[in-house]
């Protein structure tokens, strides 16, 4: 069974493989993603990191849930060279690392009901868990960031975390605010695999943010691999993405083909 | 429940969202997105004949919420049409851009993407950028009618 909802400006999907799932197991799973927005949102007045931005609370006062993401944002912070970072002036905004967080916590508690075999998608980044309904490895699709319509790559997951950062606007007039002469769209689209999408989300913003240096940052984490396009519509992917690749009907009838000959 | 109605409004200003799911595929279909994104496609592409002029001049669009931060844009038009949009806020701004080791890239593999015909689960994809500026785009347009 499948459900869809719009939150936080994003479809939020869930697909659970099991005869006995029943729609209230659904609606946990997108109240908890309400939940979110209401602690993190730094556009609601009274969720908690608005209080704490306006300094009404003390550490001793947040919650485990906020205290846990400050703690993986500073580990996050740590673990990209400092391009990663939820510090903005005097106020903080960790909204890069939780949304990745709460798709792997959801993805969690699906696991702690005894259901094994589901994916939980928020705005295109991915947790999967066993098998999809034909008994098969998850297949997942990347987006044609210059056409919404199609895919342009086709992986096959199991017990992974698939997240894409990027925009999907072509041309050349995307700059950083804070920097003219850096064009950000001379990268397009970066996908990041990892062990689950809390680690494949954080490297995927942090990928992005780096530019045309992202993937070499990729390359050099075990455990993760990337699929980069650039705006000339060039792909660069680290040395072992081909593994996760599922071979399109076409390619797989040439290499048929050449076998024959 | 907000974000629910801002997506709701954009439904009826741009022709919508036509969300949809069949045998295990899923798509959000941007209408407007292929009137919207062609100021953007370098020439040589065929735009489509549109009846909408707007009037010159620069147009500041709303602050959105893309999740990962606002998104705002300024779209400029000249002689009735969409010549150029600026990003005054975009998600990544607080990025800090140290300089990173570099390293010589190692051997990576490239190729030119091409379109996959197969039928997948599910599509991971940036969704929440482009949606938030589709929606700050739009309010700038309509102070140019």
């Amino acid at each position: 069974m499948k459900q869809t909802r719009l939150m936080m400006g994003m479809p939020i999907t869930v697909e659970i493989v099991n005869c006995k799932v029943k729609l209230f197991h659904f609606q946990e799973i997108f109240n908890y993603f309400q939940y979110i927005d209401d602690t993190f949102s730094t556009y609601k007045e009274n969720s908690e990191i608005s209080k704490i931005n306006r300094g009404l609370l003390t550490k001793s006062q947040y919650s485990r849930d906020m205290q846990t993401i400050l703690d993986l944002a500073e580990r996050t912070r740590q673990d990209t060279q400092g391009y990663f970072d939820i510090h903005r002036g005097d106020k903080i905004d960790p909204s890069g690392i939780v949304k990745g967080w709460a798709i792997y916590q959801a993805a969690l508690s699906l696991k702690q009901k005894g259901f094994t075999d589901y994916y939980v998608d928020a705005g295109g980044d991915i947790q999967v868990s066993g098998l999809n309904s034909h008994h098969q490895p998850w297949i997942v699709g990347i987006r044609n960031p210059f056409n919404r319509e199609e895919i342009v790559k086709v992986v096959s997951l199991k017990g992974k975390g698939i997240a894409t950062s990027g925009t999907y606007i072509r041309g050349a007039h995307i700059y950083n605010p804070q920097d003219k002469t850096d064009n950000l769209a001379e990268v397009i689209s970066f996908t990041v695999i990892g062990p689950n999408v809390y680690e494949a989300d954080r490297f995927a913003t942090a990928a992005f943010a780096m530019g045309k240096k992202g993937i070499e940052f990729i390359e050099k984490l075990s455990g993760f691999e990337g699929y980069m396009i650039d705006k000339k519509s060039i792909a660069t992917m680290t040395s072992k993405f081909s593994e996760y690749v599922v071979k399109s009907v076409e390619e797989s009838e040439k290499k048929d083909l050449k076998s024959i000959q | 429940m907000k974000k629910t109605l801002i997506a709701l409004a954009a439904v009826v200003v741009i022709g919508g969202y036509v969300l949809y799911q069949n045998q295990g595929r899923f798509f959000l279909i941007l209408l407007a997105q292929h009137r919207l994104s062609n100021p953007f496609q370098s020439s040589g592409n065929t735009a489509p004949a549109t009846n909408i002029s707007y009037k010159n001049g620069t147009y500041t669009g709303s602050v959105e919420d893309a999740f990962y931060g606002n998104v705002q844009v300024q779209a400029t038009i000249t002689g009735g049409k969409i010549t150029d949009v600026q990003f005054l806020q975009y998600p990544h701004d607080a990025l800090r851009s140290q300089a990173i080791n570099s390293l010589a890239m190692p051997n990576l593999r490239q190729e030119a993407i091409t379109a996959q015909i197969a039928q997948v689960d599910v599509v991971s994809g940036a969704t929440d950028t482009s949606n938030a500026f589709v929606q700050s785009l739009q309010t700038a347009l309509s102070q140019a009618k």
